[in-house]
């Protein structure tokens, strides 16, 4: 086995600059075949092999550095197939292979996302405005019961009015959209955010239509009341760089 | 209450489609290069979703934790109920450790008797 191995970042079409420095600080380069560009970087396997990246993938300060870099790289590249992070080859032979085995679902997802960009959407609920506070002087149990009642079912309410806009939400999005995906919402640390998310959205939108897609978005977040509609990107199309078709 | 503050803003705006990589937060970072991205098997097998994803986002609310605190919101360590009970978990394990040591005891010189 050799000290190095090769980390693949994306697959192309056609060579590309020098990126920026990648994920073990190295400079990524070009690998080629099959009239594919794969873009690797060599990376030591004592932080970078199997035990170490079990390993160092638990250190949340390793990961999140790593995970920038390998974002990094990617989004200088035009138009891409990104690849998933932690995809580790022996070597530029090994590389190669994988370029001919899989040429025609490279080539296929490649044209899928030309001229496209992914972007994010996240949809929150708008907060409960804090009730009243309760009157100082005590209340019978069934003021209390109808009190906890009300309470209740407007919370149910909010809730399904924030559902029934973020659905209004989509539609009118994914009508601008080349392809939409309906990611799992993220907990609250993840979205670094500390309302409830409704949905988690990803679209592929033609890049003629970006300022479009962007002032819906904004459109979208001022038109209703019970949600709050974050946009995200651009995004290299991680959402839709799968082999098969949607 | 502030932990992370996503650099994306709410809806922007007249942004070019590529090129302009804005920096996004880490959780959206995590979530695309972590569970999405085109997977193809590399020559060094590492199962990333299974374990790590659960390991990532407990360690992310353990982040967001410690953020709180340093902004001051630290109720639960003033609390002298939650206090409190870590004190009594403290004796309890204690006052274990000592009645073990003192059954071991017991029982090496039981051994020496016999």
């Amino acid at each position: 086995m050799s000290e190095h191995g090769c980390w693949l970042y994306a697959v192309t079409g056609k060579a590309v600059p020098a990126p920026p420095r990648g994920v073990a600080g190295e400079t990524p380069r070009c690998v080629e075949a099959a009239g594919l560009v794969a873009v690797v970087g060599d990376v030591p396997l004592d932080s970078f092999g199997q035990d170490a990246l079990y390993r160092n993938l638990e250190d949340l300060d390793w990961l999140s550095r790593v995970a920038r870099a390998h974002d990094a790289v990617i989004a200088t590249l035009p138009t891409v197939v990104p690849i998933r992070l932690a995809t580790v080859y022996r070597d530029d032979a090994r590389v190669r292979e994988v370029l001919e085995q899989r040429a025609a679902d490279f080539h296929r997802a490649l044209r899928r996302v030309t001229g496209r960009t992914e972007w994010g959407v996240k949809v929150f609920a708008v907060p409960e405005p804090v009730p009243a506070a309760a009157s100082a002087r005590p209340e019978s149990g069934t003021a209390y019961l109808a009190r906890r009642r009300a309470a209740l079912s407007r919370r149910e309410r909010l809730e399904q009015r924030a559902a029934e806009q973020a659905r209004d939400v989509h539609i009118g999005l994914a009508a601008l959209a080349v392809a939409s995906c309906d990611h799992p919402l993220q907990n609250r640390a993840l979205a670094g955010e500390h309302t409830r998310m409704v949905r988690n959205l990803a679209y592929l939108v033609a890049d003629d239509r970006a300022p479009a897609f962007a002032d819906a978005v904004t459109a979208c977040d001022q038109r209703s009341d019970a949600i709050r509609v974050q946009l995200t990107g651009p995004w290299p199309p991680y959402s839709f760089a799968a082999l098969e078709e949607p | 209450m502030v932990s992370e503050q996503p650099v994306t803003t709410t809806a922007q705006s007249g942004l070019g489609a590529s090129g302009n990589h804005q920096p996004a937060n880490l959780g959206d970072i995590l979530e695309r290069v972590l569970d999405k991205g085109l997977v193809i098997a590399g020559d060094i097998q590492v199962n990333l979703l299974d374990i790590e994803l659960l390991t990532i986002k407990l360690r992310l609310v353990i982040a967001s934790l410690e953020t709180a605190r340093e902004v001051g919101i630290n109720w639960w360590e003033s609390d002298p109920w939650l206090t409190g009970d870590t004190e009594q978990l403290r004796g309890d394990n204690r006052r274990l450790r000592e009645r073990i040591a003192e059954l071991e005891r017991r029982a090496i010189e039981d051994g020496e008797r016999e």
